[in-house]
């Protein structure tokens, strides 16, 4: 039943989401991509894209989407995957919600304590890991070209790489220029 | 205008109006919550901020449903949580039923040819921000290491790499006293 597993797994992503949308990725990837087959590698990637270019936290912006498509793909008609973009987005907000209201007053009087510096001492190192492997596991050839077949497809998406890299880290372009400007380059080259 | 209505309202407009996420929001939201409307004072919103980094779920609906809980308890909560997240919702909706129509199209699809690329280097980027704001050091480099082989590499659900770090920092710490 489509719904049932979308509530679990979105339920599921959001009480393991430590450290914000980047470090969410993997969980949603893992999950979406690898597990339940709910969208390709390259559906993943574009609607990255798109979340990172419209408003609001990205890992909602997953959720609607995936709730979509996953319902689109089961064979349902429109209104219910809009059921299932809504149940999805619910889904990933009311377990941390409801934790959070025990967990806030708790953490507001011990955020110094030991027990609480202890955990998010390792914590936080392990979130840097998520986020590079959600990043690595993005580095596939459905999203950069094959080398051997589409070889003029994979250097020109090195180039585009090191370009968004550089741009973005050294030069602090806004990302959502960024975007604009590969895709008006894909657009161009291709 | 009841408080709740304002509630929705401000963060209504706080989901509505800032683009890359979680953090880009925090200054637009100190700049309602603080500033414009008093319902918090400064120290306050540092705290919410601790509060909303130290638990699980998105940043921005955290901070929401934080603020909203502390003006008017569970349901100023929900209310808050809601209001952040509508404006994507139904924008991204919108989007989907598009782009399930214009997904075969030659030149959509060469527009994101180019920008896949471009999207792992964006995710990539601000892992190195965050190395420092972690604290890594020749100490614990290992971590982000060894979570990066078993997640990428090996197929470990990152699940259990949030378990085992918050398992282990707390037995570490039980351990060095």
């Amino acid at each position: 039943m489509i719904f049932l597993q979308l509530f679990y797994v979105f339920s599921k992503i959001g009480i393991f989401n430590f450290g914000g949308g980047y470090a969410m990725l993997s969980l949603i990837q893992d999950e979406v991509v690898n597990k339940h087959h709910w969208m390709t590698v390259n559906e993943f990637t574009d609607i990255v894209a798109i979340s990172q270019s419209t408003p609001g936290p990205i890992g909602i912006n997953c959720a609607t989407y995936t709730g979509y498509t996953a319902v689109i793909h089961a064979g349902y008609p429109t209104w219910a995957a809009v059921l299932g973009a809504i149940l999805a987005s619910l889904s990933i907000i009311w377990l941390p919600f409801i934790l959070m209201i025990y967990i806030s007053k708790f953490l507001i009087k011990h955020h110094q304590s030991k027990f609480v510096t202890d955990i998010f001492g390792s914590l936080r190192p392990a979130i840097v890991g998520l986020i590079a492997a959600a990043a690595i596991m993005l580095m596939s050839k459905e999203n950069f070209g094959n080398p051997t077949e589409s070889t003029f497809q994979f250097i020109l998406s090195i180039i585009i790489f090191l370009f968004a890299f550089v741009g973005t880290r050294l030069y602090k372009v806004h990302p959502i220029l960024m975007i604009v400007l590969c895709g008006l380059a894909g657009l161009l080259i291709y | 205008m009841g408080i709740y209505t304002e509630l929705f309202l401000t963060f209504a407009k706080i989901g509505s109006f800032t683009l890359g996420g979680g953090y880009a929001m925090v200054q637009m939201m100190e700049k309602e919550v603080v500033d414009n409307k008093h319902w918090l004072d400064k120290e306050e919103f540092m705290d919410t901020l601790i509060v909303a980094q130290s638990t699980p779920g998105l940043f921005a609906i955290d901070m929401a449903s934080h603020i909203g809980f502390k003006l008017k308890g569970v349901k100023g909560g929900i209310v808050g949580a809601l209001a952040t997240a509508l404006p994507s919702i139904v924008a991204i909706l919108l989007i989907a039923m598009f782009f399930q129509t214009f997904k075969g199209n030659i030149y959509v699809e060469k527009i994101f040819m180019g920008v896949r690329p471009c999207v792992v280097a964006l995710i990539l980027a601000p892992c190195f921000g965050m190395a420092r704001k972690a604290n890594l050091n020749r100490y614990n480099w290992w971590i982000p290491v060894v979570c990066t082989v078993l997640i990428a590499a090996l197929g470990v659900s990152p699940i259990w790499c949030i378990l085992a770090a918050g398992l282990g920092g707390f037995i570490y710490g039980r351990i060095k006293r």
